[in-house]
């Protein structure tokens, strides 16, 4: 058996190093070599790309992203690792994985059960995207665009408006926009407190809307634009959107 | 160690000395009087000068009543909670045929004289009543607060990781392993022990100490915890896991969901005579909140009201980014127990 790559992730530097104690236990029988580690969710994004690892042995409950949020942008990564999840104690999160068909260790974890684990991940595949999707039930505080060996976070409340082009979803924040692959209905689903539907292929921030303008009868009959915070662009409102949204303003209004 | 009596707190006289005792005394002998007057006036008018004219004969009596209750506080304390209650009763009575008599001469009747002293007695018998039924109201809490205590307050998300944090020591550091597990033992003999008994402040602080070595051990330089205990009445006495809960939530809101390090502030020092108490931690901003810790702030607050009535208070307040509880209690050295 060739030797397994793998890499860290957990807040605690106890626990960190207890699990690399168990892997020079099991050494034997699942050789091993841990090619990284990382002390919180965003540390592990940053750090899990270049690292070549085959298996992430990832806890739920950190800091700065937690576990379940960490392997859904690891999904597009090119070669992302298999992800083996550990948690002390998260009910919720224990009863998702078993939903998905998730791998999910307990600590402290059993050097027999860390070592069925990580030959059940050499043999298997990284977790897709819908079966982590489905096992996450909170909505996700960043969007991700995958280069080929970096994971680019964009912060959920940093984004203004998300619109449809074709295949891809066009993220819009104040400074610049990205490509995501994504579908905007699931976008819209997991998002429905922070991004109203203006129109069929476009969502916006419902803290970015400043206010609307009637757009110039040019051709057809007139509509309406949503005018937004701290971006030039103008996004026209569908016929159908208008209600709801006008609903919106005058419920601010008001306030 | 001082502690209440061991049946039940139902079985104990009220505290005398309590400015909530007193203030439902006060409160509820003149809410009968006004009863009393607007039931025998005709009219609303009358009522009021009724009131006022039994007001001003029952006022100093109720004074007097009330400082000699305050007065034989402790002698009162030490006798069983049947003899405590005859002897208010044969107070109240006693003390309103002297008051009578001291007020009018010898014209009263003895006719009116006992009606007056049965009235005084009956009213002593009700509030003494109702002191039971409201602590008997409380008294749930007591018993969930055991409960609480293992099921929420050490969360079990803490007990696993402490447990797994040890075994990370034993190979490298056997000795510091020992001395956690130790801790954890501590920790766990306390939230086993009678919620009825006081505790001294130090034992308290001890226990807060264990707890922050254990939670230092799992976070390593993410907690720095400020101790400010130089002005700490160590023999004050207080109702068991009070602060203890209050470091584990800062530590559990403000230090682990952050990557950068949390400062913990633990702060409790003697004014007079009072005890005040105060946790301080950064407030994390997460959109994922962390499972609330409503259940154990409601559950301190109300085993203050059973141990010190309206006489403690708990605050919280966020301003400036911290998040701050503070806790404002009597300074008391010996408990109210029947040994005195």
């Amino acid at each position: 058996m060739s030797v397994l790559r793998v890499f860290i992730a957990d807040d605690e530097a106890p626990a960190r190093e207890r699990l690399k104690e168990l892997l020079q236990d099991i050494a034997e029988e699942v050789p091993t070599e841990v090619v990284g580690e990382a002390r919180h969710g965003l540390e592990a994004i940053e750090r899990i790309p270049g690292s070549g690892a085959q298996v992430l042995l990832l806890d739920i409950e950190m800091p700065g992203m937690r576990g379940l949020e960490v392997a859904r942008h690891l999904v597009g990564l090119e070669g992302s690792p298999a992800v083996v999840f550990v948690t002390a104690h998260d009910k919720h999160a224990v009863e998702a994985f078993e939903l998905s068909a998730l791998d999910y260790l307990l600590k402290p974890v059993r050097a027999q059960r860390l070592a069925a684990a990580l030959k059940r991940a050499a043999a298997g595949r990284a977790p897709d995207g819908e079966q982590l999707a489905r096992a996450h039930n909170d909505a996700r505080e960043y969007l991700s665009v995958t280069e080929r060996h970096r994971i680019v976070l964009v912060p959920v409340r940093d984004i203004v408006f998300l619109r449809a082009e074709q295949k891809y979803v066009t993220l819009r924040t104040k400074l610049r926009s990205h490509l995501i692959e994504e579908s905007l209905i699931a976008l819209e689903r997991e998002f429905a407190r922070r991004f109203v539907r203006i129109h069929r292929n476009c969502l916006v921030a419902r803290d970015a809307i400043r206010g609307f303008e009637r757009a110039a009868p040019s051709n057809d009959e007139p509509h309406w634009m949503v005018v937004l915070d701290g971006i030039e662009e103008r996004l026209p409102v569908s016929r159908r959107q208008w209600p709801t949204l006008r609903e919106l303003v005058d419920e601010q209004n008001l306030k | 160690m001082p502690s209440i009596r061991q049946n039940t707190f139902s079985d104990l006289l009220p505290d005398f000395r309590n400015l909530g005792v007193i203030a439902r005394v006060l409160v509820a002998v003149n809410a009968v009087a006004m009863i009393a007057a607007i039931y025998a006036a005709p009219s609303l008018r009358g009522a009021m000068e009724r009131f006022i004219e039994d007001a001003a004969f029952l006022e100093p009596l109720l004074f007097v009543e009330v400082a000699m209750l305050f007065a034989l506080s402790r002698q009162l304390g030490r006798m069983t909670y049947r003899g405590g209650c005859a002897a208010v009763v044969l107070l109240a009575a006693a003390l309103a045929v002297i008051y009578q008599i001291a007020v009018s001469g010898m014209e009263q009747t003895p006719g009116a004289l006992l009606r007056g002293a049965f009235f005084a007695a009956l009213l002593a018998g009700v509030l003494l009543g109702y002191f039971r039924l409201l602590v008997k109201a409380f008294s749930p809490a007591l018993a969930e607060a055991r409960l609480q205590a293992l099921q929420a307050r050490i969360r079990p998300h803490f007990l696993f990781n402490s447990i797994n944090a040890v075994l990370a020591l034993i190979r490298r550091d056997p000795k510091r392993a020992e001395r956690t597990l130790e801790d954890l033992a501590d920790l766990f003999r306390s939230l086993v022990s009678d919620a009825r008994r006081f505790v001294r402040l130090s034992d308290e602080i001890a226990l807060l100490e264990r707890y922050a070595e254990i939670e230092q051990l799992r976070l390593g330089d993410r907690l720095r915890i400020t101790w400010e205990l130089d002005a700490a009445p160590s023999d004050a006495l207080l109702p068991p896991l009070v602060l203890q809960p209050l470091l584990e939530n800062a530590v559990y809101h403000g230090v682990e969901p952050a990557t950068e390090p949390g400062n913990v502030l633990v702060h409790i020092e003697r004014r007079g005579n009072r005890v005040v108490a105060r946790i301080e931690n950064a407030l994390i901003e997460t959109e994922a909140e962390r499972a609330g810790n409503r259940m154990a702030l409601d559950n301190i607050r109300e085993r203050l009201a059973l141990f010190f009535d309206a006489e403690a208070r708990m605050d919280t307040r966020t301003d400036g980014g911290r998040y701050r509880v503070e806790i404002d209690m009597p300074y008391l050295t010996r408990a109210r127990t029947a040994e005195g």
